[in-house]
């Protein structure tokens, strides 16, 4: 007899409760666990339970004295099988929107491998110092390069400045105007900014969970999506605020001008929102670098790779100079971007 | 509503009321039925901004319009190029109501018609001082060439020339000041509104700046509408002067006028401090007649202040003069009457009583 019986009886729920029929669906988790023990033959009557050890009134307590209630593994089946419902359809939509993904990616990827060492490393070292034209970061990302390059990771670090070049983009061309949208209109920030929050707190093997159903392991777009999502955040947000803290008073005057709602957009809020905007492209290009170590779960190339590596082997060496490596490229991204953000201010033209 | 327009009144402002708040609409029932504004926020917690105003803005004259913080004078400045809507009333300029415009004619009138001057300056922050004083020409269209020409003419004007190419954080407040009037000029409207364009200036450099304007005046002879708290700013600078109290029109007319005959206390108390030596003019004390008068001892002008009249005559209140305009006599100036003149209106009441 189990502990709930009594309840079902007392509220004459019974006759409901032998009409769901003798469980079938998968064991319990409970039952999994005393099968594996062995210490539970199945049917043996369970032992008296004390008063204070009374079991939460969850599923499977329930289920025990209840057949018509599920168990929490036919809960857990149950939205399995709904994703697996919809994953088809879904996967009808996604597949071809979030294609070029892969071939940006994958292109992307040959290009920066393509080019030979040393015409690779003066152009990055180029670029930023048109960024940036600071001496001093310039002379730090070429130092960085040759490092690397010396110690035989240069391949691994062009991939995965490959990969962070296409997904920022590609978060800062969705990114941008779902801000500029967000920033315009009271009822979408309201939306969005719940989304944004789960997107940012939600831990990120939750989310490779559903994508490695719905899409191959083997894809690219896999590892490109799940950076995406989790990098996307920073430059939705500082659009939205960077356009939302634009001077009033300045805005004012552009309407008692006459001013078009998009020469407003392009010719004022944008570019006064400009310097919030780097700033959330800057942390855009951190946060997809911190995903690279778990997008190399799903195949992601470079050097989350080799720190995978050095988990999964217990490589101590290859993983700690792996690590450093990306703490390396971040360094020099963020100095770069920094640098270059600081060029653009307005504010400082005072 | 064309026939507006003959008689040289630019804008008409005709039973304007605003309201802010939840249902504007049916507070204004309330405030018809002459609920005023402290009442009007207790019982409805509505805001009552503007009640029942109306004014003509004639052309080619400065329009000063002022009160203190909280009268609504700001509100009603906005309610001209619709930056607000009001919740009642008509803004007729160039006799067409503007309430009624869609918004291509709204933005048309915008940017031709009307422009602005704001008190925090509103320049554009990452343009130069040239690209923000031709911004109004590029805003409706016209080549970067037009604007340039335009912006450096009137940068110039104003004094500015050589700061072209800095940027507005680099100028002082007074300079920044100077773009924004450049900004306004330059877009070639015929009606300027000025937002307490100066209160955000020293007081030297404010009077630099209203030297200036008046001396644009001079010459370009805009419809300038300009919002001020100061009232020695408001008789320097209004050919017509409009009081604002609590969202309403306390009195309006010559400054001169209200000066001499203030409408209420409240009125009274604002111009007790002021002084009227320097403000009142030989026009508005002298007795009108053309007879010559006997034993004058001498002539003035009849735009002089009262000041250099005393200065004039040394202090003797036993002296008369002549007053001429354009080489004729239009009056007589006693100087008894101009000292009794001197004194504010409160204490000559207190005078005839006794």
């Amino acid at each position: 007899m189990a502990i709930y019986d009594r309840v079902f009886r007392a509220t004459g729920l019974e006759g409901w409760c032998s009409s769901g029929g003798p469980s079938t669906g998968p064991l319990t988790m409970a039952e999994m666990v005393a099968r594996a023990n062995g210490t539970q033959a199945e049917g043996a009557p369970a032992p008296a339970v004390p008063f204070l050890q009374t079991p939460f009134p969850s599923l499977d307590t329930l289920h025990a004295s209840c057949d018509a209630i599920p168990r929490s593994r036919d809960m857990t089946e149950a939205v399995e099988q709904g994703f697996l419902a919809i994953k088809n359809p879904l996967k009808v939509v996604l597949d071809p929107l979030t294609q070029p993904l892969s071939w940006m990616l994958d292109w992307s990827l040959e290009a920066f491998q393509a080019v030979p060492w040393f015409i690779m490393i003066p152009l990055l070292v180029a670029a930023t110092w048109f960024a940036s034209r600071k001496t001093g970061v310039t002379i730090f990302v070429a130092l960085s390069f040759l490092f690397m390059a010396f110690i035989d990771y240069y391949d691994d670090a062009i991939s995965t400045l490959s990969i962070v070049f296409v997904c920022t983009l590609i978060s800062v061309l969705i990114g941008v105007p779902i801000g500029i949208a967000m920033s315009r209109s009271n009822l979408l920030q309201r939306a969005m900014i719940p989304v944004l929050d789960m997107l940012q707190t939600l831990p990120t093997f939750v989310y490779l969970i559903p994508l490695i159903y719905l899409f191959s392991v083997t894809e690219s777009k896999l590892y490109g999506i799940a950076i995406i999502l989790y990098a996307i955040v920073p430059v939705i947000r500082l659009t939205d605020l960077g356009i939302r803290l634009v001077d009033r008073d300045v805005i004012e005057a552009a309407d008692a001008f006459g001013m078009s709602d998009r020469q407003k957009l392009w010719g004022v809020q944008v570019p006064l929102a400009l310097p919030n905007i780097m700033a959330g492209i800057n942390q855009t290009i951190m946060m997809s670098l911190a995903m690279v170590v778990i997008a190399s779960l799903v195949s992601a190339p470079g050097l989350g790779v080799k720190v995978l590596a050095g988990i999964r082997n217990l490589e101590l060496g290859t993983g700690l100079v792996a690590g450093f490596c990306i703490v390396l490229l971040a360094v020099l991204l963020d100095r770069s971007t920094k640098a270059a953000l600081s060029r653009i201010d307005p504010s400082d033209r005072g | 509503m064309s026939d507006m327009t003959g008689d040289g009144i630019k804008i008409s402002i005709r039973n304007l009321y605003k309201i802010f708040g939840k249902t504007p609409e049916l507070a204004l029932v309330h405030v018809r039925a002459g609920l005023g504004k402290p009442e009007l926020l207790e019982a409805h917690n509505h805001v009552l901004g503007l009640r029942d105003i109306n004014i003509d803005v004639h052309e080619g004259e400065i329009t000063v319009i002022m009160g203190l913080s909280g009268s609504g004078k700001s509100t009603l400045i906005r309610h001209l190029n619709r930056l607000i809507d009001p919740t009642a009333g008509e803004v007729i300029v160039n006799g067409e109501d503007v309430l009624t415009y869609g918004s291509a004619r709204l933005a048309a009138l915008r940017q031709n018609t009307m422009s602005m001057v704001f008190q925090k300056f509103a320049l554009f922050p990452h343009h130069t001082v040239l690209q923000n004083a031709g911004m109004s020409r590029r805003v409706r269209g016209e080549t970067a060439a037009v604007a340039e020409t335009e912006g450096r003419k009137w940068l110039d004007r104003v004094g500015l020339g050589g700061y072209e190419d800095r940027y507005p954080g680099q100028l002082s407040g007074g300079m920044q000041q100077r773009v924004g009037i450049a900004r306004a000029l330059s877009s070639d409207s015929e009606i300027m509104l000025m937002d307490e364009a100066f209160s955000a200036l020293d007081p030297l450099i404010r009077t630099d700046m209203q030297d200036l304007l008046l001396e644009l005046q001079r010459e370009l002879r805009k419809t300038v509408v300009f919002i001020t708290h100061d009232l020695d700013e408001a008789l320097k600078l209004a050919d017509h002067l409009v009081i604002l109290k609590d969202g309403a029109v306390i009195q309006q007319g010559e400054p001169q006028d209200i000066l001499l005959n203030p409408g209420d206390s409240y009125i009274m108390d604002f111009i007790s401090d002021i002084n009227r030596a320097r403000v009142l003019r030989v026009r508005s004390v002298m007795e009108k007649t053309e007879r010559p008068g006997t034993g004058t001892d001498g002539e003035v002008e009849a735009g002089q202040n009262l000041e250099s009249v005393i200065a004039l005559s040394e202090g003797d209140t036993n002296k008369h003069y002549r007053v001429m305009e354009d080489g004729k006599q239009v009056g007589l100036l006693h100087m008894r009457d101009l000292v009794i003149a001197l004194v504010p209106v409160e204490a000559s009441e207190a005078r005839r009583v006794a």
